[in-house]
Formats: C-alpha cells, sequence, structure tokens
C-alpha cells in the first residue's frame, strides 16, 4: 500500500522532522525532540498536524437513531454545537474504534476517527446502516487538521490567527468563515492540556500552519502526542483499545451507556459489567529506570498474568510508569508484581492509570 | 553532520570503540544518539560480565524505542559508566566521552572486522 502524505508533508520535511509510518501516513515522530515538544504543551503550547485522522459525515432523517446505534456514548443528549466521546463496537463488546462525534444538527454528525481504522471504519459503518435512512460521506481527503494544545492554546489561537474561543467551552465547538472555507474548531485535544482542534480545507491548514510556526509556535510530532496522553491516562486504540479489549476492560465503561435503548455491542457490556471481566486495564509503577514497552510480559511472582499497552519513563512523573493488560485477580490497587524487560523483571505495583493530572479549562 | 572520531573503529550498528593498550572503551555514535533522540535509559552488563564481537549486550532506550547495544568486539567488562545510570542524557551530549561499558579485549584481531572513520563516515551517508 502507498504511503499517504498528509497536507502538512512538506513541511515537516522542510523543519528536519524526524519521519514514520503512522496509521498509513508518513508522518513527523519528532521536531526538536520529544522531551522538549512534551514540556512545550504542558507549560506553554504546541502544534500538531493530525490531518491523518478521518471525517465521516452521516446526516438524514434518521441520523440521530443510526449514530446512537453504532455509538456507545448518548448522542441524543447533545446539543448542536455538542461534542460527545466514545466507541464502536463488535456484537461481542470488541472495539471497532474509539472516535469522537460532533452534533452539527439533529439530522447532521460528524464523526472522527483514527487514521489506522479509516478504511476499516467506513465499511464498518456503510455495512451497520441497513433500513436507517442516512447518507454516509467519508470526507477523509476534504481535511486537513491542526491540534494547538497547552495552557497559552487560547492566547495563540487570539493572537495568532484571529480567532477568540474564549467562549467555547470544553468539548463543543464552532464553525467559521475563513476566507470562504469553512473551518470547525473544537475545544477536544488528546494531551490533558487545554486546546484546540481545527478543521478546514487543506489550504487553510497549510495558511494556519505557516502562521503558528512563524509566530514560534513549537511544532510538535506524534512522539510527544503519545507520551502526553499516556501519562493522563488517555488510550490508544491499538495499545489500549482493540478488537479484543472492550471499553469495560479498558476502563472506560463511563462512555458507554448501558442506559440506552440499543447500540451494537451493548448485551456484551451489560454481561461484562454485571459479571466482571477476566482482564482489566491497570496503570503500573515500576522500580528502577528501565522502560516497560507494548507487549512486554506482566508478571506475578513466575506467572505471565498480563502485559504492556504503554510504557514510558513518564516525562511529567518522572518515573518508568505503565498500562497494562492484567488478569482482574491482580487488578486491584497496590497489587505487586514485575515487569520483564528483556532479561531481567522489574518489581512494579499497580497504581491509578493516570499519572499525570489533567488540566481542561471547563 | 553527525561527528565522527578519526582512531576509533566502527560497528554497522553504530557502536564504537577506543582501543587503549588492552582495553577497549564502547559507546555508541554520534550518529546513533542523533538518530535514537532523548536517551531516558542505558541497560549495562555489571563488570566480570563476558561479551562476545556483534552479541548483545544492553540496550539504550530512547523516549519513543528501546535499541539494543551490539558489542563490537569480545571481552571481558571491568567497568560500566555509572554516571549514565543517573543521566543517560549524557550520551546526547557527547556520545563519543561517555562511554558505555569498558572491556580487556580478548582477541583484538577482532579489529580487523570493524570499520575505520573514513568508512564510517562513507556508511552512513548510504
Amino acid at each position: 500500500m502507498e504511503i499517504k502524505k498528509t497536507c502538512l508533508h512538506d513541511r515537516h520535511l522542510a523543519l528536519g522532522a524526524l519521519m514514520t509510518p503512522f496509521g498509513g501516513f508518513d508522518m513527523p515522530i519528532q521536531y526538536k525532540g520529544i522531551i522538549d515538544e512534551h514540556q512545550a504543551v504542558r507549560t506553554d503550547v504546541g502544534v500538531f498536524d493530525v490531518s491523518h485522522m478521518g471525517e465521516v459525515r452521516i446526516t438524514g432523517a434518521d441520523a440521530m437513531r443510526y449514530v446512537n446505534h453504532i455509538f456507545t456514548n448518548d448522542i441524543a443528549t447533545m446539543a448542536d454545537g455538542g461534542i460527545q466521546y466514545g466507541m464502536m463496537l463488535y456484537p461481542d463488546g470488541g472495539t471497532v474504534d474509539d472516535l469522537l462525534v460532533y452534533r452539527n444538527a439533529a439530522d447532521d454528525y460528524f464523526l472522527v476517527i483514527n487514521a489506522a481504522n479509516i478504511d476499516k471504519d467506513v465499511a464498518w459503518i456503510n455495512r451497520q446502516s441497513n433500513g436507517f435512512n442516512v447518507n454516509i460521506d467519508h470526507q477523509s481527503d476534504r481535511y486537513g487538521q491542526i491540534a494547538l494544545q497547552g495552557p497559552n492554546a487560547e492566547a495563540t489561537l487570539r493572537d495568532v490567527l484571529g480567532i477568540d474561543a474564549a467562549d467555547l467551552a470544553f468539548y463543543t465547538f464552532t464553525t467559521l468563515d475563513r476566507d470562504g472555507d469553512n473551518i470547525i474548531v473544537s475545544r477536544t485535544g488528546y494531551t490533558g492540556e487545554d486546546g484546540f482542534e481545527i478543521y478546514g480545507s487543506h489550504a487553510t491548514i497549510q495558511n494556519m500552519w505557516d502562521k503558528l510556526i512563524e509566530a514560534g509556535v513549537q511544532p510538535c510530532g506524534l512522539g510527544c502526542r503519545d507520551t502526553l496522553r499516556f501519562e493522563v491516562g488517555l488510550p490508544l486504540y491499538g495499545d489500549e483499545l482493540s478488537e479484543k479489549i472492550s471499553p469495560i476492560m479498558a476502563g472506560l465503561g463511563f462512555f458507554v451507556k448501558l442506559d440506552k435503548e440499543e447500540f451494537i455491542g451493548k448485551e456484551a457490556c451489560a454481561e461484562q459489567k454485571a459479571n466482571g471481566v477476566t482482564r482489566k486495564l491497570v496503570g503500573l509503577e515500576l522500580e528502577g529506570r528501565a522502560i516497560p514497552r507494548h507487549g512486554y510480559p506482566v508478571l506475578a511472582g513466575d506467572e505471565v498474568v498480563g502485559e504492556v499497552t504503554t510504557g514510558y519513563h513518564g516525562i511529567s512523573v518522572d518515573k518508568s510508569i505503565a498500562m497494562a493488560l492484567v488478569d482482574t485477580r491482580y487488578a486491584a490497587l497496590d497489587t505487586p508484581l514485575s515487569v520483564q524487560i528483556r532479561k531481567k523483571t522489574f518489581p512494579a505495583v499497580v497504581v491509578k492509570k493516570k499519572f499525570y493530572k489533567k488540566s481542561y479549562k471547563k | 553532520m553527525s561527528k565522527i572520531i578519526e582512531g576509533l573503529y566502527y560497528s554497522e550498528s553504530h557502536e564504537y570503540v577506543k582501543v587503549e593498550g588492552d582495553f577497549g572503551y564502547i559507546g555508541i555514535t554520534d550518529y546513533a544518539q542523533h538518530e535514537l533522540g532523548n536517551v531516558v535509559y542505558v541497560d549495562m552488563p555489571e563488570v566480570d560480565d563476558e561479551v562476545e564481537q556483534g552479541e548483545e549486550f544492553g540496550a539504550v532506550e530512547s523516549v519513543k524505542a528501546a535499541s539494543d547495544l551490539n558489542s563490537p568486539v569480545s571481552g571481558t567488562v571491568v567497568e560500566v559508566n555509572e554516571a549514565l545510570e543517573d543521566e543517560p542524557g549524557l550520551v546526547n551530549k557527547d556520545a563519543f566521552a561517555n562511554w558505555i561499558i569498558k572491556v580487556r579485549l580478548s582477541d583484538k584481531s577482532e579489529l580487523d572486522n570493524l570499520m575505520d572513520a573514513a568508512a564510517y563516515k562513507a556508511f552512513i551517508k548510504e
């Protein structure tokens, strides 16, 4: 499969970014360095190219009923301009993808899906729509997207891009006209900091990116996007969620509204909630500086009882920490476990998954 | 442009060995540290461990990934650079000054299997 490029690809090369394939796209991992970029977002502001994300618009008379059929959260509770996070599930509770749903109107929704899952999701969304009066429009190629994240994101958005979003509440969006282009600005992100995500035409996004870089905003790669989201306990599809990992196992039951009339995967999630799950996502804190990576075995004594889903030497939390999927018997806080890292094992203890406190502006 | 030092021996997996008498100081090259990014952990062997040419003896971890360290020469570890335990980022500051292990070489003829500075310079340009 040919690797895809975002509309900002030439900017990344010009900035000397270290590039790597991610979700079918050639994406920047880092520019200046993961640690510096991570700190920029925690303490100031940084801009990410997230144009690889996919977009699907669902409109029509049955749009609300249909989105609620494939989505775990309850969009009937949302007003125009509202956004919800949730998942699309298989009937057995395994996760198709996690996504955001934006409500333009009661019969008009905008779904933002993970790059690596675009083909699978679009096929899934189309396949479930029999019997619903909806129009499904796959719009990924139409949009570029940047994420402006950090405590100074609001001021930067105003001063550099001329967009006053002071009154935009967390998990809401607004649409604006920008030189004839209809753009979406939402107060969302994937870093645990205040910030915005902006969707627009390729030309608009290129223009905004250039202005932000010229103004000295730190460009940030996928490297720090992962360290930032991980420290605040946000899941990444493929690590903490997968076709084998349900949101209940991942501790994301809050986004699964079992009191909703129906949705795909509801029975499986209700069963898991009632009877408990066999594996559960936990946080681990390790002794020493060695780094637990995705797939490393988690042990209780000599027995393998789980595996690491994401791990780092935390940047804002100066410790070796991980999220791991473990046998539920070993998931209680303070349970002593160990992680095998190459030939050695390192003592670990179960802790809360939120290693660092989020600083959302709500 | 990566720094390369004359007089050292280089491996294709981007380790160097600086030979002084019967001993060799082993580390990763400036090119390697640059490719890795911020080094946050160096997994080192223990004194008296045996290392073999081309065999893994530890790992260097950046924020993003772990990379095996392969020994450019065979020998016995006589010292590990303990400063890297507390400050692994020294490898980024100066990869050649901050060697990782010191070994007593068991077979100096193995150095013939390694590249000199000019050959390594050509190698990383490929």
